[in-house]
């Protein structure tokens, strides 16, 4: 029987929204960093992570490029560049 | 046991010994009793339910709809406005593959708001995907509820069943009926155990956004399961004779007096009963005549009915709702079962009665097969009071 | 710190979707032993498009006005089940909250269900276009309040649901930002450590409706709560226990990052109203932060 359409857990790493970005990517100098975790809970793709000081990262694979982590991060350790 | 019982009373029973979980029902007349029994029971310890007043029959159904997803059965009912207010719900419940049973009490559809017995409600949405019995009496009204169980929650159907029953007439009429124990009823209807439901173990994601690459194949899908269900009703309305006694045939239509009928009825729901007594009466005074009660609706069994009438010279298919603009939906049905068949009635006659409670007769029956006989094709609504109609505003 | 994912990357949400950034703390916050009932809108779209799902915990998606009572059915099938361990919450945008959705809310509160309720508050019916629901805020241009000649947007106040909901006498109301997501995080397990129904409404930037650049989302809403405009408040069975204080800036500051209320910026009479609105929060919660 085909039943209901339901979808497995966490697929959605399926689509590599990273193919949206089109001018800009972050950059994470991991010099100053503070391991402070506000770019972690401010992505709305939930695609940074890290654990000490200057190990943050983000997965470029889903990063659509919406600048907020350069925004918030207290010491200016993630900059915007341009996407080569 | 044998009881002597109003119909409400009798399908709440019936309904507690299928051991629902989850109960969410909104009041209308006429179903009103059915929940009061019900909450009744739960609140004397006789039932273990969580019975839930909402505060709409569109959260009622999604209420149940809310518990089956999470694998615990679940009950509501309702009547015309309620079955509308719930519509968009209903079929949302079908097309999640969701086992929910519900119990409509056959009412009219406003306006002119009208709390009497017709089928307007639920044959309106027969289009829905759900499972329709219409019983004809009050044991089986009892008894389909067990068997709508069953194959709803069958892992093959996976679908929501109705059980429709004449309101008023069957939820207020009283009868003697049987009301098996809980261990025949559980010996019929074993514990639901769903392929998928939500739970923290396995967490699936239900009710997704299915665009135009992948929605066909859902309702693909739900109309070959019907399809199914004709194959698999039979089968367990022969389990329950073994169980219970009982012996509805296939579950699918009755044939009363049919074989040799020159005339026939078809129909619907508790004027089954009316049409048996006219049927055995005109039998009496040497008339062929018989009646095809339609149990299940849907899926239309249209291969059964075909069977039947192929041979019957004249066929009257009596509905008890309509459809506006258009023939009769349960004529309209009949009808195109013998499109480019050989074998076919050489008359079938739309007649509409009952609407808004108003009674059918034996000699509405009985004028009914007289009319049979005429030359005219065209639909006719019985016992209509043509001196309303010439009434100026 | 290992984070359990529970909402994946991979969803479809605008760039810099302040709801996104909002489900995803909810849910992470919960954790895994959660059932959620999600109304119909942005997060729902963006988040279940078959065959894909970020969704890490079992989820349900039914109609646009029934999440409390799809909700209610899965509290109950649980109690039944006597599985009250397992958290349950449901899920809307403004419609399914404010609107729509609005009586079967009303219904789960008043039955008392153990249930969190969570409004994504985007301030417009955004999934459907960028109309106007009933917590759009005092003339937002939208589709259906467009401003112009004769109108300044939305003619009417943001639908109080936050009181709305504390008239039902429940234990946990509580509103919250995208500005402040520790406070988010905070409110949503306090939230779930109380038994009983709960509220918490969260204010989200769109800034596909806002209009403002994806990289301001965090700004925008900072500014929302700072202004006085969006007070973070939280109640206990009915006692007010916790204003977040704010320097109560100048509404201008807030408005002017966004093109839905660009038309106000050179009307000081509108401006004046939207001020008001700032200075009656600010004066019902005692928002502002004390002089040192």
């Amino acid at each position: 029987m085909f039943g209901p359409l339901f979808a497995k857990p966490l697929s959605s790493k399926n689509n590599k929204t990273g193919s949206w970005r089109t001018t800009k990517k972050p950059k994470f100098l991991q010099t100053n960093c503070i391991a402070c975790r506000m770019c972690v809970l401010i992505c709305p793709e939930g695609c940074i992570e890290g654990e000490q000081k200057n190990t943050y990262h983000c997965d470029y694979d889903y990063c659509k490029g919406c600048g907020l982590c350069a925004e918030i991060c207290p010491k200016q350790d993630i900059v915007m560049i341009e996407e080569t | 046991m044998r009881e002597f019982l109003e119909g409400s009373q009798a399908v709440a029973k019936a309904v507690s010994l299928c051991r629902p979980g989850v109960i969410a029902a909104y009041p209308i007349t006429p179903q009103t009793h059915i929940p009061e029994e019900l909450s009744k029971m739960v609140a004397e310890g006789i039932l273990d339910s969580q019975f839930v007043n909402v505060e709409s029959e569109h959260s009622a159904a999604s209420l149940v709809l809310g518990a089956v997803a999470s694998g615990v059965r679940a009950y509501t009912a309702t009547s015309s406005q309620g079955l509308l207010l719930m519509a968009e719900v209903l079929f949302n419940i079908a097309g999640l593959r969701l086992p929910v049973i519900l119990t409509c009490a056959n009412r009219a559809i406003s306006s002119p708001i009208n709390i009497w017995n017709d089928q307007q409600d639920s044959v309106s949405l027969r289009d829905s995907g759900w499972i329709q019995f219409y019983v004809e009496n009050i044991q089986e009204a009892v008894d389909f509820h067990f068997i709508a169980y069953r194959l709803a929650e069958d892992k093959n159907v996976m679908l929501p069943a109705m059980v429709c029953m004449d309101g008023y007439i069957l939820t207020h009429g009283l009868e003697v009926v049987d009301i098996p124990t809980q261990e025949e009823v559980d010996k019929f209807l074993p514990k639901y155990q769903p392929p998928y439901k939500l739970d923290v173990e396995n967490p699936l994601t239900l009710g997704v956004l299915a665009d135009s690459e992948y929605y066909m194949e859902t309702r693909f899908a739900i109309q070959k399961t019907h399809q199914e269900v004709l194959k698999i009703l039979p089968s367990i309305v022969v389990e329950f004779k073994n169980i219970f006694g009982r012996n509805y045939s296939d579950g699918l239509i009755e044939c009363y007096k049919t074989e040799d009928a020159e005339k026939v009825i078809v129909a619907m729901g508790s004027v089954c009963g009316t049409i048996k007594e006219v049927v055995d009466a005109l039998r009496k005074r040497g008339k062929k005549v018989g009646l095809l009660k339609i149990i299940t609706y849907r899926p239309f069994p249209r291969n059964k009915i075909y069977e039947v009438l192929k041979d019957v010279p004249k066929v009257a298919v009596l509905d008890r709702a309509l459809s506006l603009g258009a023939e009769a939906p349960l004529y309209s049905e009949i009808k195109s079962i013998f499109f480019g068949k050989k074998r076919t009635p050489k008359l079938m006659r739309s007649f509409i009665g009952g609407l808004g409670g108003r009674d059918i007769t034996l000699d509405s029956i009985e004028t009914i097969f007289k009319k049979l006989s005429l030359k005219e094709k065209e639909e006719e609504f019985i016992d209509l009071k043509q001196e309303l109609l010439k009434e100026k505003l | 710190m290992e984070r359990k994912v529970l909402f994946a990357s991979g969803h479809t949400a605008c760039a810099g979707c302040g709801q996104a950034i909002a489900a995803r703390l909810v849910v992470e916050t919960a954790g895994p032993n959660t059932i959620i009932a999600n109304a119909t809108g942005c997060l729902e779209v963006f988040s279940t498009k078959y065959p894909e799902s970020s969704w890490g915990v079992p989820w349900i998606h039914s109609l646009f006005e029934n999440a409390g009572a799809v909700a209610s059915g899965i509290e109950r099938a649980l109690k039944y089940k006597g599985r009250e361990d397992i958290q349950v919450i449901a899920q809307a945008g403004d419609g399914g909250t404010a609107d729509i959705g609005l009586q079967a809310l009303s219904g789960m509160w008043e039955r008392g269900h153990n249930i969190l309720s969570i409004c994504y508050d985007n301030e417009a019916y955004m999934n459907t276009g960028i109309q106007r629901s009933g917590l759009t805020p005092l003339d937002s241009d939208t589709t259906t309040t467009p401003s112009g000649k004769e109108f300044f947007g939305n003619p009417t106040h943001k639908k109080p649901v936050p009181e709305i909901a504390l008239a039902h006498g429940i234990p946990y109301v509580a509103t919250a930002s995208v500005g402040f997501p520790q406070d988010l995080q905070r409110k949503v397990k306090k939230a779930l450590s109380i038994k009983g129904p709960k509220y918490i409404q969260i204010h989200v930037p769109c800034p596909l409706g806002w209009r403002h650049e994806p990289h301001l989302t965090y700004k925008v809403a900072r500014l929302a709560v700072e202004t006085g405009l969006y007070p973070l408040i939280e109640y206990e069975n009915g006692v007010l226990t916790n204003v977040r204080k704010i320097p109560g800036l100048a509404v201008e500051e807030y408005l002017k990052l966004q093109a839905r209320f660009r038309h106000l910026l050179n009307n000081p009479q509108e401006l004046k109203k939207i001020q008001e609105i700032a200075n009656y929060n600010i004066k019902k919660y005692n928002l502002l932060a004390q002089e040192e």
